[in-house]
């Protein structure tokens, strides 16, 4: 008797691997959207001026806005306390050892949030260039930061994170001249990943650029939930 | 690097649909890894093997297609793959596009089981 061999068998599957985030990254668009919040995920490397830029926009918005900021760090809180100065609603999300913030992150800290309340949110993501591009938040603009200190050369080293983003925004650029930096080579080396990229250059510090960045995140925000202004 | 995250949720995915097709060992995952998904191949291939430790699939091969990056571009009305993931544009009319249609997918397509 010859014993009948088993073929192997093989299962098409077809599926996401990060299928888990993107559905709740789904979810939490929808909700931010019916709640008319408007939400900006923010990401770069370490040291480009995050969050100095946020306490800035933070201060500035919450005049005239309900603001928010969640802001993901791998171990300290020095970053939440600095966003707090400037008076807006400021919740630590401590990563531990992992270097992106998830959806599910996401939707826990604000699981006791009145969304009504609220019409931006801005996710400070972790200092990383590499992995936050891979996980949609539920975000409705992702923003990729810059900035002169870095190098003219920094977005053609990640390409996938600025093909990723919607905006890119150049931090310190007061310090243009004295750290020598090609602003046309870095328009070029961004347009190489993301055609047409839309860019703002501010310097938080010396107030430079900053009301132009707020009025296009109004604008965006009225833009955003038009539709639903019936 | 988060391809030990990346790892552990292409485990997560592989058992449950190992378990759903009443497959008793795996012999090999395919998957596919866009240019543009920011996952390195060599260490999601490394951190495969921490991951997979004490699952049905221990010891399965992982097997990686790597794609590239398709994209459609306007002036020409048409769709091409591009040797290289940068820069994004057309390669006939050098146009750029923002229109990606291949090359971001993290994507498992395959079981083979034994």
């Amino acid at each position: 008797m010859s014993q009948a061999i088993e073929q192997p068998r093989i299962v098409k599957i077809r599926e996401n691997v990060l299928k888990k985030n993107d559905i709740l990254a789904r979810e939490l668009r929808k909700r931010f959207q019916e709640k008319q919040v408007y939400v900006v995920n923010i990401v770069s490397s370490p040291g480009s001026g995050k969050t100095t830029l946020l306490t800035e926009v933070l201060a500035r918005l919450s005049q005239k806005f309900n603001v928010a900021a969640l802001v993901g760090d791998l171990a300290t809180e020095n970053d939440a306390h600095r966003l707090e100065q400037s008076g807006a609603k400021v919740k630590q999300i401590t990563t531990g050892t992992v270097c992106h913030l998830e959806a599910q992150m996401i939707e826990d800290s604000i699981k006791n949030w009145d969304l009504n309340q609220l019409d931006f949110l801005f996710i400070e993501n972790v200092g990383n260039l590499v992995c936050p591009s891979s996980y949609d938040l539920g975000e409705n603009l992702r923003v990729v930061l810059f900035s002169t200190t870095e190098g003219e050369d920094k977005p053609e080293k990640y390409p996938t994170i600025v093909n990723s983003a919607d905006i890119a925004i150049l931090t310190k650029i007061d310090l243009l001249e004295a750290v020598d930096f090609n602003k046309e080579s870095f328009y070029q080396s961004i347009y190489q990943s993301r055609p047409n990229m839309k860019v703002f250059e501010v310097s938080a510090k010396k107030d430079m650029g900053i009301d132009q960045w707020i009025d296009f995140l109004i604008e965006e925000k009225m833009k955003a939930f038009k539709k639903m202004e019936v | 690097m988060h391809e030990l995250s990346i790892a552990y949720s292409l485990v997560q995915l592989a058992v449950e649909t190992a378990e759903q097709n009443h497959l008793k060992k795996v012999e090999a995952l395919r998957l596919k890894l866009g240019v543009f998904s920011g996952v390195v191949k060599e260490a999601l291939e490394f951190s495969f093997d921490i991951a997979t430790e004490g699952t049905i699939i221990e010891g399965a091969r992982l097997i990686i297609d790597e794609i590239p990056l398709k994209i459609y571009c306007p002036q020409c009305e048409k769709e091409y793959v591009l040797k290289k993931p940068v820069p994004v544009k057309c390669p006939k009319c050098s146009i750029g596009t923002d229109q990606i249609l291949e090359g971001k997918e993290i994507e498992l397509y395959e079981l083979v089981g034994g």
